[in-house]
């Protein structure tokens, strides 16, 4: 397991000594003295990486169904295909081996938790400053929106998105972007009110920049620290969320075999004790999650200035 | 004071008539529910007869107007499927959901409350620490895995609980209640707990926080300094200190145990009307959709409006920084 995992952890620049220190390095050391972070993204980026090689180290593509066969359907863990290989994590009802659908399904889940983050960051980040620098009604009006957004529980509003915008990728990542804008928007518009009464952007105004120049070049790059903080523990949330929509049948189509989706397949056959076809996602799904938690739980620690010695 | 009320009271009429207007449009924009509807024998006649009997043959705004006539009085429209008043069906099935979630609730408060206290009091031992990486686990966990696994240990492999359902009802003034028998709480058992788990986390890192800091207290000094037992210390000082954040707290996350109540009960098959809305969302049963989300609503602004009445009366500070904002 840590075969994939050892050369990216001592792949980080090492601790260096304190004599010329630049903030990036000060960030890492203080990132690696966490041991349980230092797992976290170590299991993160093996988790990545596996799902990037699905098609060269699976033992079957269950998207191909000349290489499905029925007879092998809901076979226990380590039983041998009629194809001849084992299937380490058993088979589903169609007789799918179930270590190929996750290692297929991570690479949805991942994409469609990355592409939202992104969105989402990109898109509340922008109204976020928008609302900041605008000030008054503008200012006003957006963060009404926002507080009318967070009071509401994020299952309910993707619930009410997936019910009119209908299944697939591109819906849920849109109904994804949609629940998260509003807690970058928040963050960003905070530390950007407090950054827009800085010197530096005085000078930039009497410079004569654009509006535009002074809020994404000189403001924006000043919000940043919160706004990673945010994503890493939004994107886990998000890929959660994808996961309880799959699951609830809204979500992805069986098509597109996300770690959801494959946890909902399995869950009729559970009472008649068919139990891994539910369960090995499940923990996939688990892993996924909790290592980008562990990420983000620490650089809330290392980037928040209240914290520092 | 009043000021105040009144200005709370129009923000919540604002925030209610918003969402109407966002969800009628939302839900109403996307689907042609007609083809769920017919059987594939109707011809087109039959067809726009159909649509013509559910008004869905007028134009979008035309509906909107209808729509917007019947929910002041109290009409949100008739279930497609079910044929019934829709505001009917979800507050029939309503009791359900609400006594899940005041269970897991109390659950959050009986299994957090003392774990809480126990890390904030003793922040450096072993046993606070397993707590404290065990709470952060129950924010990570999907809730509907946690459910599956609950199923797979309690009700599958041990046999301990049943796996779906809800235990028999007894009706007392005029409210169903299955808590009055044994039958009813092995029913509840799992999927309360299941729904109470997130807020489990909540109230653990709430109590151990408020402990930690209460401890420091010179009231809490001087109680020592008396003699007094270390529980009373703990059961009346710092207890009753640190409840007022954890009870606001939970006030405000009632509305979001019943919003999560969607996922559970389909999970354990609970006749709550989070089940009810999942079943309207497949079967794209708009009056349903929108009931339900407007009950949720309703009651969500109902409770953000009691706590903060309640804070404002408590701390006048509140409502003065509202006045000069």
């Amino acid at each position: 397991m840590s075969d994939a995992a050892l050369p990216s952890a001592a792949a980080q620049p090492p601790a260096a000594p304190a004599k010329e220190e630049t903030p990036f390095r000060r960030f890492v050391r203080s990132f690696v003295e966490d041991r349980l972070a230092l797992f976290g993204l170590a299991l993160f980026i093996l988790i990545v990486l596996l799902a990037i090689a699905a098609p060269l180290i699976a033992p079957q593509n269950p998207y191909d169904l000349a290489s499905v066969d029925v007879m092998d359907s809901r076979q226990p863990p380590g039983s041998v295909s009629g194809e001849g290989f084992t299937m380490w994590l058993g088979s589903d009802g169609v007789g799918r081996d179930l270590l190929s659908g996750i290692l297929y399904g991570l690479r949805i889940s991942l994409m469609v938790g990355a592409f939202s983050g992104i969105l989402a960051a990109s898109i509340g980040a922008a109204i976020g400053l928008i609302a900041a620098y605008a000030g008054g009604r503008t200012e006003n009006a957006i963060m009404r929106l926002v507080d009318l957004q967070l009071s509401l529980p994020s299952v309910l509003v993707a619930l009410i998105l997936v019910a009119g915008l209908g299944k697939g990728v591109d819906k849920i990542i849109i109904a994804l972007v949609m629940v998260q804008w509003a807690y970058y928007a928040r963050t960003v518009r905070g530390s950007a009110l407090v950054e827009r009464r800085k010197e530096y952007v005085e000078a930039a105004q009497s410079l004569g920049l654009s509006h535009a120049r002074t809020v994404f070049r000189h403001i924006l790059p000043n919000c940043l620290a919160p706004v990673i903080v945010i994503v890493t523990v939004q994107t886990a949330h998000a890929i959660s969320l994808e996961a309880t929509l799959s699951f609830l049948g809204v979500g992805l189509p069986q098509t597109e075999p996300s770690l959801g989706v494959l946890i909902a397949n399995g869950f009729q056959y559970m009472l008649s004790g068919s139990y891994w076809i539910s369960v090995f996602p499940g923990f996939a799904l688990l892993m996924t999650i909790v290592s980008i938690n562990l990420v983000g739980d620490r650089l809330r620690d290392v980037l928040n200035p209240r914290l520092e010695k | 004071m009043l000021a105040f009320v009144l200005r709370r009271l129009a923000q919540a009429f604002f925030v209610i008539a918003a969402m109407l207007v966002i969800v009628f449009f939302g839900v109403n924009v996307v689907g042609d529910p007609i083809y769920m509807l017919i059987s594939p024998e109707m011809d087109q006649q039959q067809i726009a007869e159909t649509a013509r009997a559910l008004g869905l043959d007028r134009p979008i705004w035309e509906q909107f107007l209808v729509f917007l006539k019947n929910a002041a009085q109290g009409d949100l429209g008739r279930s497609f499927v079910h044929g019934e008043s829709a505001i009917k069906l979800i507050l029939s099935r309503m009791p359900a959901t609400l006594e899940l979630a005041f269970v897991a609730l109390v659950l959050a408060v009986v299994i957090g409350l003392p774990l809480g206290l126990y890390a904030g009091l003793k922040p450096e031992s072993r046993l606070s620490r397993f707590i404290m990486a065990v709470s952060i686990l129950g924010f990570s966990l999907p809730t509907f895995w946690v459910g599956l696994m609950l199923i797979l240990t309690f009700a599958v492999s041990l046999g301990w609980l049943p796996a779906t359902g809800r235990g028999p009802t007894v009706s007392i003034f005029g409210l169903d209640t299955s808590l009055l028998s044994l039958k009813g709480w092995q029913h509840v058992a799992l999927p309360a707990f299941n729904l109470a788990l997130l807020k489990i986390s909540l109230v653990i890192r709430l109590a151990r926080a408020g402990a930690r800091e209460a401890a420091l207290m010179d009231y809490v000094k001087f109680a020592r300094a008396k003699g007094l037992s270390q529980s009373r210390i703990i059961g009346v000082h710092i207890l009753k200190n640190i409840m007022i954040p954890i009870v606001t707290v939970l006030g405000l996350e009632f509305g979001s145990l019943v919003a999560f109540s969607v996922v559970t009960e389909t999970i354990f098959a609970w006749p709550g009307m989070g089940r009810l809305l999942l079943e309207a969302i497949t079967r794209l049963d708009r009056p349903v959709i929108v009931a339900y989300v407007m009950v949720v609503v309703v009651l969500f602004v109902t409770i953000n409006l009691l706590v903060d009445l309640i804070y404002s009366a408590l701390d006048p500070r509140v409502r003065l920084t509202e006045a000069t904002s």
